[in-house]
């Protein structure tokens, strides 16, 4: 019992002070690792792995992980429940303010100076799936194009473009992703 | 009622189906919450994104509640919140349960490999149309290129950039609206 209070509290801890999304929580993940051994550094790794590929958040990913792993599934609920509440709490305090200040100039020149950093901000972690998506890398050759891999982006990329085509839900193509991949032994 | 079963539904899709997180959720969020329900614009989701990452917590979580907020108040965005962290709760804890060896599987790698190569392309889809809407004059360039630059070059937390705009707003605001 204490044990679960000691989960919630360092999830909390977590989710106050974690700026930045999903990743920014793995420095806290690993100081819980040292300080209460409540997982290894080896299950840590393969957290990370497992959080990145399944669906949803990986921060959330991460907890739910973590917490089942420390204390089986109420483990994980709580761990979760604790990392979102600090910023349901901040963000409905913050889109309250918004709405009184919406119309405020200040408000305003911030968003549209925002709105095109957040733009490049988006492209640079597009990039950084490239990175990993698109290249391999063996001890022989540091950097090699995965061809296979970027023929099905572009050909995927292609499709996306066509106004016929716009009404196709995000998951057929992710889907079609995961068929090639297994078809293809990517 | 009917219209917090919605917003659940809705962000529980969202959840489910966002590999990769954070950003990769792009595409989910337009499709279902700008195209499909009108819950909010194009331009009011990239506002989330520039909130969600300076405050603290995960950016899938901060744009839940906000978009939720904005539809049904402070019940919505609970409800929008905890839509999008289900689908993790049960996936993980599934994978966590019985399989322990989940990612040693061959064929579930090969799955994934091909799954990221779609999510890239699905980035790369939303990144294209933000910026036929949102980079407009030279400064947009400018700013979006020093954005890029400074986070997939340099390795910077985009903290620091979200920050760098405000104080950009503050300094050059009345030069732009004059312009």
């Amino acid at each position: 019992m204490t044990e679960l209070l000691t989960i919630c509290l360092e999830f909390l801890k977590t989710g106050l002070f974690a700026v930045g999304g999903g990743l920014a929580t793995l420095p806290f993940l690993t100081q819980m690792q040292q300080t209460y051994g409540w997982f290894t550094a080896e299950e840590l790794a393969n957290m990370i792995a497992v959080s990145e590929s399944t669906p949803g958040p990986i921060g959330v990913n991460m907890a739910t992980y973590a917490g089942y792993s420390t204390y089986g599934i109420w483990g994980g609920l709580c761990a979760t429940l604790s990392l979102i509440l600090p910023s349901i709490v901040v963000i409905l305090l913050i889109a309250r303010a918004l709405d009184r200040y919406q119309q405020n100039p200040f408000v305003q020149n911030f968003f549209a100076f925002t709105r095109p950093a957040v733009t490049g901000l988006i492209a640079a972690a597009g990039f950084q799936v490239l990175q990993i998506a698109l290249f391999t890398r063996t001890e022989a050759q540091p950097i090699s194009v995965n061809w296979v891999a970027m023929a099905i982006f572009a050909v995927l990329l292609t499709l996306t473009q066509f106004k016929q085509l716009k009404k196709v839900h995000p998951i057929a193509y992710i889907a079609v992703g995961a068929v090639l991949g297994i078809l293809l032994k990517m | 009622m009917k219209t917090l079963w919605t917003l659940f539904r809705a962000f529980f899709t969202i959840g489910g189906l966002t590999f990769g997180g954070g950003y990769a959720m792009l595409p989910m969020l337009e499709r279902e919450i700008v195209t499909r329900h009108r819950w909010a614009t194009k331009e009011e989701i990239l506002d989330y994104f520039a909130i969600g990452q300076c405050t603290p917590g995960v950016i899938a979580v901060n744009t839940a509640t906000f978009v939720g907020y904005r539809t049904c108040g402070v019940a919505g965005g609970v409800v929008a919140t905890l839509g999008v962290v289900s689908p993790s709760l049960i996936i993980i804890t599934l994978i966590a349960m019985v399989l322990e060896h989940f990612m040693d599987i061959l064929w579930v790698q090969h799955a994934f490999a091909g799954i990221r190569v779609a999510v890239c392309a699905l980035i790369a889809a939303s990144v294209i149309k933000l910026f036929k809407s949102n980079v407009k004059k030279h400064w947009h360039i400018a700013l979006a290129a020093a954005a890029f630059v400074v986070v997939a070059l340099f390795k910077l937390s985009p903290v620091y950039v979200v920050v760098g705009c405000a104080v950009l707003s503050v300094v050059f605001g009345k030069k732009v609206h004059q312009a």
